[in-house]
């Protein structure tokens, strides 16, 4: 288990390989489709110091308002990533975004994305929402909330331990690509 | 982290002491106007949102057991089954994504559809408020979401799918679908020449494994699937969905096609793609697949994929009032 803990340095990102499970720790900052398109197509300067070696998470949460105006996770699990597919690589360069959480994987050009600019991804347990919230220790600040709503709005926050496996490095290995391989020949088998 | 986790369920005492609907409530068949389903269905959507039903449990339990102790797809299995206690204690959803919010009301003669579609979306907001769901109803082309999980204009979300009955009592069966396993959904017209599919069952067959690998993980595997053969593109689908609301284990009434399914689920999982794609024996938990007829110059297979968090419940209110959950 390696412990991992926000900003990461390109270096450290560079370690890990396929298969690796991490413990995340520190900011960790969500967006997920309406928040991709607006990374790529605006380019906004104001996000730029607020990802820069930081993590994205694919995550549309259930949230609380509490009554001081603090807010609370209350089911934060991630999200399927592939929609992302035709934004990421941009994102990840334009902010350098270290790793992006989600399920699911992603395809080529996010992991050509990925080993240019020395990041990874990063896969939580899809559906485990309640599990994963529990690891949320703080909200820290939310933007765009009003335009986006709140599944997809720019969620700031702080983890704590958030489990996770590496399964698309920065050196362009993916265990989705060796899982849809394998089953694709198996499928073959079975269809005759 | 590769212990065996046990499913510890609160018990139906401690689910009804949380209950939102007074113990004593009771419905008066006789004056169908004053029915007032509100409170009812939002304990049906409390119970839903946190609580997964039993015989999904004990297939994801049966699966984990059989992946090796300690690999991939056993500890993603077994934070499952942890995920499952936790939010069945707290009451609070088991996944972010609280899903499409689908309705099969089966109602007596005299209900008022208008009345009951009222009282139902206010009971959507209501649990919106609770956050028991997130607000998942978003304008089409600029994205806007409405908050309250209301398409304000043409209603339909949540969906509600009406049926009068010959019955006296009423049911209300609910489903909470998430987007990821809707988009990973098929709809297949054979022949299909592609996957060199026919019209016949081995073509069926070929249309559901092809379905499978193009889901991988995405739908949050292992899952459930619901296939219509026949139909149209409209009713295939609609069936498709309904199938889903089946309990895992039951039969397949018509013997050869419950023998099919299970010849289908095996094969399923064989192909490694296993618990959230991470590679394994548990891809699906289930299938079931029925028969319709069709146009003759059509033949579709239609395919629905619900995730391992198959969110379903059904509450009848019998003909002496009393409500029941199950």
């Amino acid at each position: 288990m390696i412990r991992l803990t926000t900003p990461i340095t390109e270096d450290q990102i560079r370690t890990l390989k396929v298969g690796d499970e991490v413990l995340l720790n520190g900011r960790v900052v969500l967006s997920r489709d309406i928040g991709h398109k607006f990374m790529k197509e605006q380019k906004p300067e104001w996000l730029k110091p607020i990802l820069e070696n930081m993590v994205i998470y694919h995550c549309g949460p259930v949230v609380r308002k509490n009554a001081d105006g603090t807010w609370t996770f209350i089911a934060a699990g991630p999200t399927t990533s592939i929609r992302e597919e035709p934004y990421q690589a941009d994102v990840i360069e334009t902010y350098k975004v270290r790793g992006v959480i989600g399920k699911g994987g992603m395809g080529k050009k996010t992991s050509e994305g990925l080993q240019k600019t020395g990041a990874v991804y990063l896969h939580a347990t899809g559906g485990a929402g309640s599990l994963l919230a529990e690891r949320v220790k703080r909200v820290v600040d939310v933007k765009m909330l009003e335009e986006f709503g709140s599944p997809e709005a720019f969620w700031i926050i702080e983890v704590e331990d958030f489990p996770l496996v590496v399964t698309m490095d920065s050196h362009g290995g993916s265990l989705h690509e060796i899982v849809l391989q394998q089953s694709q020949e198996r499928a073959k088998a079975l269809m005759g | 982290m590769s212990e065996c986790v046990i499913p510890t369920l609160t018990s139906n005492e401690v689910v009804a002491s949380k209950s939102v609907l007074p113990g004593d409530w009771q419905a008066d068949f006789a004056n169908l106007k004053a029915l007032d389903l509100t409170l009812p269905v939002l304990e049906l959507l409390r119970r839903t949102t946190s609580r997964l039903p039993q015989d999904v449990i004990d297939a994801i339990v049966k699966g984990r057991d059989a992946e090796e102790e300690g690999s991939r797809a056993f500890n993603t299995l077994n934070d499952m089954v942890r995920n499952i206690n936790l939010a069945d204690g707290q009451v609070t959803p088991l996944c972010q994504d609280t899903g499409s919010v689908i309705f099969w009301v089966r109602h007596p003669y005299g209900l008022s559809q208008r009345a009951a579609r009222k009282q139902i979306r206010e009971a959507v907001v209501q649990a919106t408020k609770k956050v028991w769901l997130r607000p998942n109803c978003v304008e089409s082309l600029s994205g806007k979401n409405s908050g309250t999980n209301m398409d304000p204009f043409h209603e339909h979300h949540p969906a509600i799918h009406f049926e009068e009955w010959d019955k006296p009592g009423l049911e209300i069966a609910v489903m909470l679908k998430g987007g990821g396993c809707e988009n990973v959904g098929a709809q297949y017209r054979l022949p299909d020449a592609a996957l060199g599919a026919g019209r016949d069952i081995k073509g069926v067959r070929k249309c559901i494994i092809d379905a499978v690998v193009k889901a991988q993980g995405q739908g949050c595997s292992p899952g459930i699937l619901g296939v219509a053969i026949g139909g149209d593109r409209v009713t295939g689908y609609e069936k498709s969905k309904e199938l889903i609301l089946r309990k895992l284990g039951t039969a397949n009434a018509d013997p050869k096609m419950d023998a099919f399914e299970k010849d289908v689920t095996n094969d399923l999982n064989t192909l490694g793609i296993g618990p959230m794609g991470y590679g394994g024996n548990t891809t699906a938990l289930g299938i079931h697949i029925e028969e319709m007829y069709r146009h003759p110059a059509s033949f579709y297979v239609s395919i629905s994929y619900m995730c391992w968090s198959s969110r379903r419940l059904a509450l009848s209110i019998g003909s002496n009032g009393s409500v029941s959950f199950d």
